[in-house]
């Protein structure tokens, strides 16, 4: 067995990571511990940050990649396969490896399709693994139950990393406008508008476009083909992030140019202390909560659109299981009669309830966090 | 009969009572003053009366009744016949009460339609010139931003009369506009009531406006009556202890070498569960009895019923606390500060190239000069500049002219850290994310907190404590604490006690006055309370429009008041005593950006003559330290 | 007014400039033509002649920026910079890769995309103020906290999942519409029916939630009070001065997206065949015509802004604050 370490893995350990180091100083701050209070005491808060704990939980196995030595390779010289695994395929080896000959019903105990037999001309012949199939089988055989667990990791990292890779420019360039004020600011306005007038689905096709020909011409850059749907998945997050951070960035920059005014600053001011220095200790603790919220807000919007773009050709790579990728191939199944059904019912029900779980999780915590909410 | 009867009215939000068993009569044509420290739950009291409490509170208990009717028993479509209808009702800011895209003409003709049986075109205009807005047809065509705040309040009590109401409920009318404006509020408040007999219940915090307006008085605490007294048995003998060391914590020129009375703690916060007398915690006379038995009422006179356990009358009226500290060093030799024809302008941009069409000229030629350990006071209404210098002084505000000389140095950029700030609002100006020692050790990291605490009158133990904390005159003395920690000999001190209550501004001007004792600081007071400066300051400028006007001696400006404006600002102040000249000034304050030609004040000045007209007057100067620019200073 | 109107007329410019320019890089410097032809003709095995023959009939075998082997003023104009982007300032878009006029490709697409659309953008933002004001209405009621559920859970859904549902059942099932396609005329309306319905209940979730929150912060205002004050029924108070001036806000903050109404939606167009402009760049994306994207992206930016300017006309038109002072 061989680790393999993706760079989604690393960013998706690394946010992890990042968040349990947030709960620690959130634990030992004052304020921030009585908002994650008020958030422990909304039930929906809670049942919904527990329902995102299990899809986090599953990403994370699923993160953990490695390739499984081959059986034939001989002594001393371990030769290893080209599939990279991960820790959730292991966890779900029956999943993954009872696979059928095609398409079958829910806990089906026959395929779906009439063939013909050897014996007793045509009919639905038997499944080989009968009634196990809880979502059923797709058009090769596989469980469906299967695919949708394995997208969860695709949803969870384009809804996380893409706020991740925006985050320092959005906030750094939001400061920086409402605090500096002048040329500094115009510039940085008319950064964020000139990309916001850009139609966003149209620059995201674009910037698709024109990384699948660099990624294209350049197959050496990858040594499996696992490395290369990562690659894309990433540049998919970078691309989604660059056009998203203006509305955070404009966000920022208003309510710095409101802090600035506050008394506390120009007594800082009065008192001689730095302007860098009361970016840090009086602008940023003072607009996190407008970053925290937005960060949860973006998720559930980041989720449903990877579908959509998927869909549309300009999402992951084809091979990457994700919603998207299900849906699509799905959806070609509707149009068959008898009409297949499941696959898709599976994925929008695993998506829905991913993007419920983090609307009403978006929802407590911004209520928790608003100071406006609070003073109420 | 009275028109108003409240009985036992009571109002809940969850388990907390902010209005407790409050009861008080209205006769028509009477004037019913609501007196008390903000959250006592007067304003509650009123919006309870018109049924439009806020959606978490309800009326828990009690009847209101009016001119006969039940206001409790009434279906809401009744409740609306009687709302702007028989009860009016106008709020402290007239700013935000008025919906900002209708014009006043059809807001006034809204409430004409529900309760007039029949609206004329004129009427509108008619309500508006009774309320004493000049050009009323063209005032109704146009929008509130479009109107200064004495304007907009003019047309709040014109939307209220178009019921022709019995009874006006004026919850702080006044309280967002500058006296001189205020003034005018309140001579047209009375003015109506005595046209129309119609009655007030008139809910202010400041004893002033009370003893000016009010026929009876009632005084609240921690959402309970707690005195209810005829104007002049109040004043003459109050009797609850609450009410006495409000009278004490007045500043004025009287208690001047004196320690202002304070009242310790500040009004409890809603849901705190009382046993006894709510008032018992802060009372300097509490008895054992206090603490567990609910006071009744006690009638002293006739109409004058105190509910305290103490037989309150014969106990002593609370005098002034001991003497204040030693006597003060008079100027000499270089002065600590002097500021020569400061000038804030900014520019005003407009068309396609954002060329500078004009200049508000915030400040325009301002000159000062304070010695050591001495209090200048900068007074003047809002909109007059008076923080801008401030600011610019300090160097927080670019200033386009003018030099500023500490210790006769000329200084550049932002000022050093023997010059520091204490800001207005005591909830803006700590930062809620900070712990308090953070906070106090923000421009000297080797400032012991501890000490420093000691010294503002805090305990030392709260340094780990964050600023939500702390009540607002806590969070003032946190604000001092951390200008003194980078050893200042200056303070500017803009407003620091306008947002505080009486009883906590006479405890914040108790340590200045300590502080400049024992460390020699020297304050520039900037603030628009006349009553304080009486008190604290030993020189006075009197600013108007970005300049100064007159310049003195407390004595000399405020009892020898040469310029018109500084004769009106004075007697525009209610006084608790009554019976003041007045020298009213019409109109409102023109803006900066387009002041008068002439002596600015001219437009307003009752005294003005051609001369005024054409140039603006220098500073005549009266006597070595007293000096007034206008052409009529000199003549008696 | 009309210098205000002016000067953002004029800031406007730089922007599009702006977007040309992130274009340009984005196509021509991130990849060279080289690549682009590599991955059009299938990377392996292809010839150099064959890339410069793609590159020569599209006009890619120029320079970049500055061409030494022209002439005159040539030199700038002869560059793949001067003939692919500068010359959409004048709307001159070149051809597709199929040889077909883009230009006009976009006036016959035009009006597909708005029969659908427009609708879409007067339903939806009618059909979410109607539902947010019934929630105010009710406001701290069951209803309301129901609707607000029902505004969650449908902001939830993926908005496949309304266009893929609605197509099997009320075509598939029911047999109410054809399931896509589209015709000139009155017929359209029976293709146009479906993919407005669906749209609007996507989008209807989420806006109704935002607006019932204005509203309801609008309630919290000072001058509401007044007017309760005045006697007023709840009904006046909330359609006179709680709707009205909500509405500032929420009207012009749509207007901004009326010019962009003619881009037409891509996921709509190309599930129920609009023949649009939103189906043409999904086949240009497919087919990965780069031309077509890149003109799309440039009239796409360009409407845009003329939305930021009518934004900014009609804030001018509807507050007074602003028209008058």
């Amino acid at each position: 067995m061989k680790l393999v370490l993706l760079w989604s893995d690393i960013l998706f350990f690394l946010l992890i990571a990042a968040t349990v180091a947030g709960a620690v100083v959130a634990s030992r701050t004052e304020h921030l511990r009585q908002c994650w209070r008020r958030v422990g005491q909304s039930r929906v808060g809670m049942g919904a940050a527990a329902v995102l704990a299990v899809f986090f939980l599953i990403g994370a196995v699923d993160s953990l990649h490695f390739r499984p030595q081959l059986p034939d390779s001989p002594q001393g010289e371990p030769r290893y396969s080209a599939e990279v695994l991960s820790a959730l395929d292991v966890l779900l080896t029956p999943l993954r490896t009872r696979t059928e000959k095609t398409y079958s019903a829910p806990l089906a105990t026959h395929l779906y399709a009439k063939e013909t037999l050897d014996d007793a001309g045509r009919d639905f012949p038997p499944l080989q693994y009968p009634g196990t199939h809880l979502f059923g089988t797709d058009k090769v055989g596989q469980d469906v139950l299967y695919l949708t667990l394995k997208s969860i990791r695709t949803g969870l990292l384009i809804g996380t990393l893409t706020t991740l890779i925006m985050l320092p420019a959005a906030v750094f360039l939001g400061l920086l406008a409402g605090y500096a004020g002048g040329w500094i600011d115009d510039v940085i306005q008319y950064l964020y508008t000139t990309l916001n007038s850009i139609p966003g689905v149209l620059l995201i096709a674009a910037a698709v476009l024109m990384m699948q020909v660099a990624i294209d011409n350049h197959p050496e850059w990858f040594a499996t083909s696992a490395e290369r749907a990562d690659a894309r998945l990433l540049a998919l997050c970078a691309i989604l992030g660059i056009t998203s951070w203006t509305g955070l960035c404009r966000l920022l920059r208003g309510e710095t140019l409101k802090l600035r005014e506050l008394e506390y600053v120009q007594a800082a001011r009065a008192l001689g202390v730095s302007g860098t220095r009361i970016l840090w200790r009086h602008i940023l603790p003072n607009v996190m909560h407008i970053v925290m919220i937005a960060i949860v807000m973006d998720f559930s919007g980041l989720v449903l659109a990877e579908a959509v773009l998927s869909y549309v050709g300009i999402g992951v790579d084809p091979n990457t299981i994700s919603f998207g990728t299900m849906i699509n191939t799905a959806r070609m199944e509707l149009a068959r009669e008898p009409m297949v059904w499941w696959s898709l019912a599976a994925a929008f029900a695993f998506m829905f309830v991913l993007v419920l779980a983090a609307n009403l999780f978006a929802d407590a915590m911004r209520d928790a966090f608003d100071p406006r909410m609070v003073d109420r | 009969m009275s028109l108003l009867a409240v009985r036992d009215l009571s109002v809940a939000i969850g388990a907390a009572s902010p209005v407790e068993g409050v009861s008080f009569d209205i006769a028509a044509g009477e004037t019913f003053a609501l007196l008390g420290e903000s959250g006592c739950g007067k304003s509650m009291t009123a919006l309870a009366l018109m049924r439009l409490l806020p959606d978490a509170a309800r009326i828990a208990g009690g009847s209101v009744q009016f001119a006969g009717n039940d206001l409790c028993a009434l279906s809401e479509a009744q409740m609306r016949g009687v709302r702007g209808g028989k009860i009016g009702m106008i709020f402290q800011e007239p700013g935000s009460s008025l919906n900002p895209v209708m014009t006043i003409g059809a807001q006034i003709a809204e409430a004409l339609n529900v309760h007039a049986d029949s609206v004329d075109g004129n009427r509108v205009v008619e309500l508006l010139a009774a309320v004493g807005i000049p050009d009323p047809q063209r005032r109704a065509t146009e929008y509130p931003f479009q109107m200064s705040g004495g304007m907009k309040q003019r047309a709040m009590i014109a939307m209220t009369l178009a019921g022709e109401p019995e009874l006006l409920i004026a919850d702080e009318p006044t309280t967002a506009l500058d006296v001189t404006i205020q003034a005018q509020v309140l001579d047209l408040l009375d003015g109506l009531r005595r046209q129309r007999r119609m009655a007030i219940l008139l809910i202010s915090h400041d004893l002033g406006v009370v003893a000016q307006m009010a026929d009876r008085i009632g005084v609240m605490y921690a959402g309970q009556l707690v005195e209810v007294a005829p104007r002049a048995a109040f004043f003459a003998t109050p009797g609850h202890p609450y009410a006495r060391r409000l009278f004490a914590a007045l500043p004025n020129a009287a208690s001047r070498q004196y320690r202002l009375a304070t009242i310790p703690g500040s009004v409890p916060p809603l849901g705190t569960l009382h046993a006894g007398c709510r008032f018992a915690e802060r009372c300097g006379e509490v008895l054992p009895i206090c603490r567990v038995q609910v006071p009744p009422w006690r009638e002293h006179a006739p109409g004058h019923a105190v509910r305290c356990h103490l037989d309150a009358l014969l106990s002593q009226k609370v005098g002034a606390g001991e003497t204040a500290s030693a006597s003060l060093p008079t100027g000499s030799g270089t002065p600590l500060l002097e500021v020569a024809d400061l000038r804030v302008h900014f520019p005003i941009r407009r068309g396609v190239l954002q060329r500078a069409v004009g200049h508000v000229l915030a400040v325009d030629g301002v000159s000062l000069r304070l010695d050591a350990g001495r209090t200048l006071a900068l007074v003047g209404e809002s909109g007059c500049g008076k923080t801008t210098v401030g600011k610019a002084i300090l160097g927080l505000q670019a200033p386009t002219a003018g030099m500023v000389k500490l210790h006769g140095a000329l200084m550049h950029g932002l000022a050093p850290a023997a010059m520091q700030m204490v800001f207005q609002d005591p909830f803006g100006s700590l930062n809620p994310r900070l712990r308090v020692e953070e906070i106090i050790a923000e421009g000297s990291p080797t400032a012991r907190v501890d000490e420093l605490l000691q010294q503002v009158g805090l305990s030392a133990d709260m340094a780990n404590r964050y600023s939500h904390e702390f009540s607002g005159g806590q969070r003032q003395r946190i604000a001092i604490a951390r200008a003194l920690a980078v050893k200042p000999i200056l303070l500017i001190c803009d407003e620091p006690t306008s947002a505080l209550d009486v009883s906590v501004q006479a405890q914040i001007l108790n340590l200045l006055t300590d502080l400049q004792a024992q460390l020699g600081l020297a304050y520039l007071f900037i603030t628009h309370n006349i009553a304080v400066v009486d008190y604290l300051a030993q020189e006075v400028a009197v600013m108007y429009l970005g300049r100064i006007v007159e310049r003195g001696t407390v004595d000399e400006v405020l009892r020898g008041a040469r310029h018109p404006y500084t004769q009106a600002l004075l007697a525009a102040v209610p006084k608790i005593e009554g019976g003041n000249e007045y020298l009213r000034v019409a109109g409102d304050p023109p803006s900066p950006a387009n002041p008068p030609a002439g002596c600015h004040f001219h437009p307003r000045c009752p005294r003005a003559v051609a001369r005024c007209r054409e140039a603006y007057p220098e500073a005549e100067a009266l006597s070595a330290t007293h000096a007034a620019c206008c052409f009529l200073a000199g003549a008696k | 007014m009309l210098a205000y109107l002016i000067r953002r007329l004029l800031y406007a410019l730089p922007i599009l400039i702006g977007v040309n320019v992130i274009t340009f890089a984005l196509f021509f410097i991130v990849n060279t033509p080289d690549d682009m032809a590599r991955m059009q003709l299938g990377v392996k095995r292809v010839t150099p002649e064959a890339i410069e023959k793609w590159k020569s009939e599209r006009g890619y075998d120029k320079p970049l920026f500055w061409n030494d082997s022209a002439a005159g003023a040539d030199k700038l104009s002869d560059t793949i910079f001067f003939g692919k982007s500068v010359k959409m300032f004048a709307l001159d878009f070149g051809r597709a890769d199929d040889g077909r006029d883009i230009a006009r490709e976009i006036t016959l697409r035009m009006g597909p995309s708005l029969v659908v659309a427009m609708p879409v953008f007067a339903l939806g933002l009618f059909a979410a103020i109607t539902f947010a004001l019934l929630l105010v209405y009710f406001r701290a009621t069951y209803l309301d906290f129901a609707g607000v559920v029902l505004c969650v859970g449908m902001m939830s859904v993926s908005g496949l999942f309304y266009i893929i549902g609605g197509q099997w059942l009320v075509s598939k099932i029911w047999h109410l519409v054809p399931i896509s396609g589209y015709a000139e005329g009155m017929t359209a309306a029976k293709f146009v029916i479906l993919p407005v319905i669906v749209s609007v209940l996507a989008g209807i979730g989420s806006s109704a939630r935002w607006y019932r929150t204005i509203f309801l912060e609008e309630y919290t205002r000072d001058y509401v009070r007044t007017a309760r004050a005045k006697g007023l029924s709840e009904r006046w108070v909330l359609f006179r001065h709680v709707l009205r001036n909500a509405l500032i806000p929420i009207l012009t903050g749509a207007v901004v997206v009326i010019p962009t109404l003619f881009m037409g939606s891509l996921l709509i167009e190309a599930f129920f065949g609009i023949p649009g402009l939103g189906s043409y760049t999904i086949d240009a994306i497919n087919a990965q015509d780069f031309a077509v994207v890149r003109a799309m992206v440039f009239i796409g930016s360009a409407l845009y802004i003329v939305g930021l300017l009518l934004t900014d006309i009609s804030y001018t038109l509807v507050d007074p604050r602003i028209r008058l002072s």
